[in-house]
């Protein structure tokens, strides 16, 4: 028999890392019941039961932060689903290897790029007098259009951007599942007649169907996650009331302006329904598409 | 057959035109950030810089180069990077190797991890956490709370678990240990996995901002792209709040341009080398049949 003592001593390190920092701030969660008070500590402040999640309610401000938070992410999904299949289609039709490849790099690399550098590109392109506005008022001889400031486009430009940065990496998996199709089913529909769309349609999107459906279902648990880093970046006070998502509530009521216990809350809100939708979206994941996670 | 027939040309014909227009347009606003970094102020305040430089200098780099809150900041975020990825491949490797066998516990085990991906204490129990280890204003609170992520671990196990039991029985037979096995065995055959979790990881510690605001307290402190966030977000945030004439913020252009440009280079210069791993990487540890 072989001795499995070093597999324990090797998941050590990673044992007390995952206790230090990801369970030990979940001891901190005790503060949203509390009227926490940082110099008299977790022990030392005074118990409040439920008022601080009463108030994610009562606030309009937190109310809208959630509401903006559902309309952001769940575009961003649907968007974020959708083009990258479309995307990986086109790119399998071309026929010319070294297009294919320069393409390919060239779309993965926003991805690579974080947040606060995109945030710069974008207010340098989008700004009044960007690149973006500049060519729209050659073109079509319009207003300079205030993509950042304009609460009524704020989430657009948000999805948007974040289509951008994102698609082409969101497009690997599909590439890779349509790499995998047989070829004898192309010849064989080939051989009954059918065009190219058709063969498209009938061969190469059901044949994607199953990684559809495990990326669909998996993109459930982050209905609540709009992305901070994306929106952080890019909003201001002008756009707020449409453009403030949980996160950057929390950030700004709790880290700012002090309210510790209250931003706990609205955090452990969030968390908590991500943690379920989660699981919803894993076993929804495994029994329609026998998609295990490990 | 179908390659021939018109309406299958002419598709073609647009598909390619599409498909090249969409990978210029995720290169060409990096394209005429470095243009504009190299073009002078009167050409930026004019607009006339489009991809191509206007009035050719490098004022922008000697300027950015000669900040030493950018030197200083950018040696905190190769610091970080450099010691954030050792740390955290050396305990994924670890646990990645020994989750990829079955043993006693390690459903538990696995279980245990993974949670962390689907459940965390939030924000300011994070933040209160780190302060109250005493990490704050240190290195350390960059590299140790984000060393271990859960997500990466799968990918390692699922590609550990691609490597033929055959290998190691051969290898126990010869009278190897595991550790022996783990480094002679298993790190080679697994390079396209280790590359890619590595260029996460390491593109992840480059590219974070927001634990560096939080957790230094000067922003001499700062890694590179907090520091980029402070000039080049925050600013501009001023600029919309307070309204400030469009012509000073112009006047920074270049240099703002510049900055953004050098934070990324070596993301640029790396990542087209690691890209059939990462495409390997990707596909292997996240399909699964």
């Amino acid at each position: 028999m072989k001795k499995s003592w070093p597999l324990y001593v090797l998941c050590i390190p990673a044992f007390v890392f995952v206790c230090i920092f990801s369970y030990g701030p979940m001891v901190g969660l005790l503060m949203a019941f509390q009227d926490y008070k940082p110099w008299l500590g977790i022990s030392g402040s005074r118990w409040i039961g439920l008022d601080n999640f009463e108030r994610i309610f009562r606030y309009d401000e937190a109310t809208q932060a959630i509401i903006n938070t559902l309309i952001i992410a769940v575009s961003k999904i649907i968007v974020g689903i959708i083009v990258p299949i479309i995307m990986a289609i086109l790119l399998s039709e071309l026929r010319n290897v070294g297009i294919k490849k320069s393409v390919q790099t060239l779309v993965y690399l926003p991805h690579f790029l974080s947040w606060v550098t995109v945030a710069g590109l974008m207010i340098n392109i989008l700004g009044l007098d960007g690149g973006i506005n500049q060519m729209l008022t050659r073109m079509f001889d319009i207003a300079p259009i205030y993509f950042l400031g304009d609460p009524d486009l704020f989430r657009f430009t948000v999805v948007v951007s974040d289509v951008w940065k994102s698609f082409g990496f969101g497009m690997i998996v599909y590439l890779a599942t349509i790499a995998g199709i047989n070829p004898s089913y192309y010849e064989a529909a080939e051989i009954d007649g059918a065009t190219r769309r058709q063969q498209i349609m009938y061969v190469t999107l059901p044949s994607m169907l199953p990684m559809i459906i495990v990326i669909s279902t998996l993109s459930l648990g982050n209905i609540l996650d709009a992305g901070f880093d994306q929106v952080f970046n890019l909003y201001n006070p002008l756009v707020y009331s449409t453009g403030d998502i949980i996160d950057t509530y929390v950030y700004r009521s709790s880290l700012l302006n002090g309210q510790y216990g209250f931003g706990t809350a609205v955090g452990l809100f969030k968390s908590g329904i991500s943690l379920i939708l989660i699981v919803v979206s894993y076993r929804l994941a495994y029994k329609y598409a026998n998609y295990k996670i490990f | 057959m179908y390659h021939k027939t018109t309406g299958y040309r002419v598709f073609s014909v647009f598909n390619y035109a599409f498909m090249i227009l969409a990978g210029l347009v995720c290169f060409l606003p990096l394209l005429h950030l470095l243009a504009q970094s190299l073009s002078s102020k009167a050409a930026i305040s004019g607009n006339l810089v489009s991809f191509w430089p206007v009035g050719f200098n490098m004022d922008a780099y000697v300027k950015t180069f000669s900040n030493s809150n950018f030197i200083s900041s950018m040696w905190t975020s190769i610091l970080r990077t450099v010691l954030g990825t050792s740390i955290s491949m050396f305990i994924l490797t670890c646990a990645g190797y020994a989750l990829s066998k079955e043993f006693r516990g390690r459903n538990v085990l696995m279980w245990f991890f993974i949670f962390t991906m689907l459940f965390s204490g939030g924000l300011i129990p994070s933040y209160i956490l780190v302060t109250g280890l005493g990490l704050k204003d240190t290195i350390w609170a960059l590299v140790l709370p984000g060393a271990f992520g859960a997500y990466n671990l799968i990918l390692l196990v699922n590609f550990f678990k691609t490597i033929p039991k055959a290998l190691e029985e051969a290898a126990f037979i010869d009278g190897a240990s595991f550790f022996a096995i783990l480094s002679k065995i298993y790190l080679p055959l697994s390079l396209p996995g280790i590359a890619t979790v590595s260029l996460f990881i390491m593109v992840g510690h480059w590219n974070s901002w927001f634990d560096g605001i939080l957790y230094m307290s000067d922003a001499s402190k700062y890694p590179l792209a907090s520091f980029l966030q402070t000039v080049v977000v925050q600013s501009n945030m001023q600029n919309m709040a307070m309204s400030q004439s469009e012509v000073e913020a112009m006047s920074e252009q270049s240099i703002k341009a510049a900055q953004i440009f050098v934070s990324t280079l070596p993301i640029i210069m790396v990542y087209p080398f690691l890209q059939r791993y990462f495409v390997k990487g990707i596909v292997l540890g996240a399909v699964k049949e």
